[in-house]
């Protein structure tokens, strides 16, 4: 009954949005997990992620570099830029505001994001960029008569390689063990001799690279506008709170939740998309407090 | 009661008052202007907000960032009873909308309720971008983006807005009609607060598990101060249709309610009077910021940094500490101490 | 125990435990109207999580609680105050924003139910903060009344802390460490005033200790708590001086 091709697409529809979203939430809950801290402010790394991407696309990319690069320097540079910022912001307004009430690390991050949204404007200006090319080049393929762009099979690879990417580095290296220490317990991971301070920098700096990336590619595909930091970040808290606080489980099983409703929801009633998402985040949360996979 | 035992009690509500209310004779002998009525009038308002809003945080302990959805609940309901109803008595509509703000409010603090701090910061974002999202989609009713135009009202009967133009009405009878109903509603928090229920919240505030130990239903009555606290935002909402003339979604986003958050921890959030000084100081810095350039945000997003970073107190909860004086200091949560049962040594280290 | 008279708390048999960890492993007690019973023990004995239960911060995993004869064991926080249970904490538990006055309105306003009122001023009730002073005068902190409890120093922290559950007319309190952490020349003293105040009012009393001197100077009774367990009980010499108990005491607390 259902048309096989409309299958199809709904399908990779939904790893799509729930690429970008695990994308974008995996950094979120990297960063709870360690410092317990809600980066509000995340959306708009992600945001900064992607106009370094197209910008550098636009000025420097699709003239000069040959094809094949503009899939992988372009993004990096998204993801340096990001990492970059983070690292600039961390030890200078976060790490003075850990011992405080966490409400007030929340409008800290709130206070930040602000800044960002108009350092964007600053540097970018107030018109969406885009830089599209790389998208096209990739073509098509035939669902049934319809067609479906490639470079969304890129997105969703890239959902994969960093799902995978974060468990080998949380579970296989020495690194991710220290992580895993610091945020089960802060104290007794420095009395074990980690850096904890550094770890903090470095998480963060992780987290929004892979925002960075994942803003980067994404806008190739969509085009960078100021608001894509703050309307794709509401997705990402829902599969927060979905899928639980500080759970990389959560996350990957939230974003694909997520992302299939949203499929869904479009297919059938489009305009009660956000609404239907919030509600069925509020009804998770009376449910089950902590999420699908939370602990705390 | 003697000027400082006045002070002491009301803060600098009644030098403000006298202030307020005088205002629009300065602007007949040209000291202000009619746009300064105009911009004190959105302060009033915004300060009506932020002082129900405080209600949560600066005495509940809860940070909400979702005020946003009971101030457009207000401000739409009056739109929408005007649009679809016709009506025009401006008092039928605050009624109106004191209702479904408190109907609102009442469901989404039962859910709200369940959570703390940042759990509770989220779940009420949550719960206005769900109201963001009805304004925005369901267009049909709410005008979507293009939201409601709302003209001038009737006040107490009397209909002004046939002999008035709208900004001789705004500046005069309406600028009146605002400042009675604020400090109505400002009398009307000052006694909760100074109610027993008032002093049982703020032990909840400082103390969440000794309040408990005391007998407080400390769920309970944080769903009761959320309740007051959105409905008055709401009659702040209903105010701000009249007066902006045109309601938007945007007043319904999580952006919005920051909005509410940095005007109140401007003012200062441990002090009654916080909230209205922090709202006419914002609504002021804004327009002139505004002016100067269009990197507005970013001027707010670093006063809101410094805010946090160093001047955590406000204007009003500063200008106290240096004075010397304390009128009744709230805070938010430390990190508590709960009480500890000391498991033995051995079943941590079985537990791993 | 005192002869005759009906306990006004008794535990038949009370558990409860952390996965492995037997913090309360079958425990039977019982206090009589008016007495003063120390409970002695190393740490991590169980004696807070003991507390912790007949509170009703933890429900138990077996046994019975009883209050004047009636069954309380699965009642909730709420239900054991409104009866008469009440306690004070190891580690200070206070309104640190709000004055000491206020500190003991907020629980005589809850004791009397009338916490929920929001329609008139606290100050109106003026009942309410006589009997407020009347307490903190028993607790020799009349003059501290419009002092925040977060400016208290350390030992006076304590008493009000106790003065917070006295105000709301207990039948039991439950005093978690009463001295802990306060200077060994203010020990007496506080030790003096909260006993006073709870013997005056015949209030009977479970008090949680490490020092030996305080049980012998303030406890009609004494017991010793040993890994979840009653191990001896009896006036305060004849248990202390016990080898057994001595032994179990001093050689976990090296």
């Amino acid at each position: 009954m259902i048309d096989p091709s409309i299958f199809l697409i709904s399908l990779f529809n939904g790893l799509l949005y729930a690429s970008v979203l695990f994308l974008l939430s995996s950094g979120l809950n990297l960063i709870y997990g360690v410092m317990r801290i809600i980066n509000i402010a995340h959306g708009n790394i992600f945001a900064f992620g992607a106009y370094a991407c197209v910008w550098l696309l636009i000025f420097y990319g699709i003239g000069t570099l040959p094809a094949p690069a503009w899939y992988i320097l372009p993004p990096l540079l998204g993801g340096v830029v990001a990492a970059a910022i983070a690292m600039v912001i961390e030890p200078t307004l976060l790490r003075p505001v850990y011992k405080r009430p966490e409400e007030f690390q929340l409008i800290m991050t709130f206070g930040v994001l602000l800044v960002l949204v108009d350092l964007m404007l600053m540097l970018f200006g107030p018109l969406p960029l885009a830089a599209r090319e790389p998208y096209f080049a990739m073509g098509v393929v035939d669902f049934g008569g319809i067609n479906y762009p490639v470079y969304n099979f890129l997105i969703i690879s890239l959902g994969i390689a960093v799902a995978v990417f974060l468990w080998f580095l949380i579970y296989r290296t020495r690194f991710g063990i220290m992580l895993r220490a610091t945020s089960l317990d802060q104290t007794m991971a420095q009395a074990m001799g980690v850096n904890v301070r550094r770890l903090m920098t470095t998480t963060f700096a992780i987290g929004a690279f892979i925002a960075g990336i994942a803003g980067a590619y994404l806008a190739i595909k969509d085009t960078a506008t100021l608001t894509l930091g703050i309307n794709t970040l509401v997705l990402a808290f829902i599969v927060m709170v979905i899928g639980g606080l500080g759970s990389m489980k959560g996350a990957f099983v939230g974003a694909l939740i997520v992302g299939y409703l949203r499929v869904a929801v479009t297919l059938l009633y489009p305009e009660a998309e956000l609404m239907l998402l919030w509600l069925v985040t509020a009804g998770i949360l009376l449910a089950r407090p902590q999420g699908l996979f939370g602990g705390r | 009661m003697k000027p400082s035992e006045i002070f002491r009690h009301f803060g600098a509500f009644p030098l403000l008052a006298v202030f307020l209310a005088i205002a629009p004779a300065l602007m007949q002998i040209g000291v202000l202007t009619e746009f300064h009525i105009n911009l004190l009038t959105y302060g009033i308002v915004f300060g009506l907000a932020g002082l129900a809003f405080n209600i949560l945080l600066g005495y509940g302990g809860l940070l909400s960032f979702g005020h946003a959805a009971y101030f457009a609940v207000g401000a739409y309901t009056v739109a929408m009873l005007y649009r679809y109803l016709k009506i025009e008595n401006l008092e039928i509509l605050l009624v109106a909308a004191i209702l479904t703000s408190m109907v609102v409010s009442t469901f989404f603090g039962l859910v709200a309720t369940r959570f703390t701090r940042i759990f509770f910061a989220i779940i009420s974002l949550a719960l206005t971008q769900v109201v963001w999202a009805t304004t925005l989609k369901m267009y049909w009713i709410t005008g979507g983006s293009d939201g409601i135009r709302v003209p001038h009202m009737a006040l107490l009967g009397i209909e002004f807005q046939k002999t008035m133009n709208r900004p001789e009405y705004l500046a005069s009878v309406f600028y009146y009609y605002v400042l009675g109903v604020f400090v109505l509603a400002t009398l009307v928090i000052w006694l909760i607060i100074h109610s027993p229920f008032g002093r049982a919240l703020q032990a909840t505030r400082d103390n969440e598990v000794r309040a408990e130990f005391i007998g407080i239903p400390v769920r309970r009555y944080r769903w009761i101060a959320f309740i007051i606290s959105g409905t008055f935002t709401g009659l702040a909402g209903a105010l701000f249709a009249v007066l902006n003339g045109h309601v938007t979604p945007e007043i319904s986003d999580w952006i919005f309610s920051g909005n509410i958050v940095f005007l109140t921890l401007l003012g200062g959030f441990r002090v009654f009077d916080g909230p209205l000084i922090g709202a006419i100081a914002f609504i002021f810095i804004r327009q002139y910021a505004m002016g100067y350039t269009i990197y507005w945000e970013l001027v707010l997003g670093a006063v809101l940094i410094a805010l946090v970073l160093i001047f955590s107190k406000g204007i009003m909860g500063t200008l106290y500490h240096y004075l010397g004086l304390t009128p009744g200091m709230p805070s938010l949560k430390t990190p508590a101490i709960t009480i500890k049962a000391n498991i033995p040594i051995q079943a941590l280290k079985e537990r791993g | 125990m005192e002869g005759g008279q009906r306990p006004i708390l008794r535990t038949v048999g009370l558990k409860k435990y952390f996965g492995e960890v037997r913090a309360v492993d079958g425990v039977d007690f019982a206090i009589s109207p008016g007495e003063a019973v120390a409970m002695v023990g190393p740490n991590g004995a169980g004696k807070t999580t003991f507390v912790n239960v007949i509170t009703g911060y933890y429900m138990p995993d077996g046994g019975k609680i009883y209050f004047d004869g009636r069954d309380i064991t699965h009642h909730s926080r709420i239900k054991k105050i409104k009866l008469g249970i009440a306690r004070s904490f190891q580690l200070v538990n206070l309104y640190e924003q709000l004055t000491c006055l206020d500190n003991l309105r907020v629980a005589i306003l809850s004791r009397e139910r009338i916490s929920h009122v929001f329609w008139k001023t606290l100050d109106s009730y003026r009942n309410v903060t006589e009997e407020a002073f009347e307490v903190l005068e028993t607790f020799g902190l009349k003059d501290k009344a419009s002092v925040l409890a977060s400016e208290l120093p350390g030992g006076m922290r304590k008493l009000l802390d106790v003065a917070v559950a006295y105000a709301l007319k207990p039948r039991v309190l439950l005093l978690d460490e009463p001295t802990t952490g306060v200077a060994s020349r203010e020990k007496h003293d506080i030790m003096k005033i909260i006993v006073k105040a709870i013997k005056d009012k015949k209030i009977a009393s479970l008090i949680v200790e490490h020092d030996m001197e305080i049980v012998y100077n303030y406890a009609d009774r004494a017991v010793v708590f040993f890994e979840g367990k009653i191990i001896a009980e009896g006036k305060p010499e004849e248990v202390l001086e016990n080898a057994e108990v001595q032994e179990k005491l001093l050689g976990v607390r090296v």
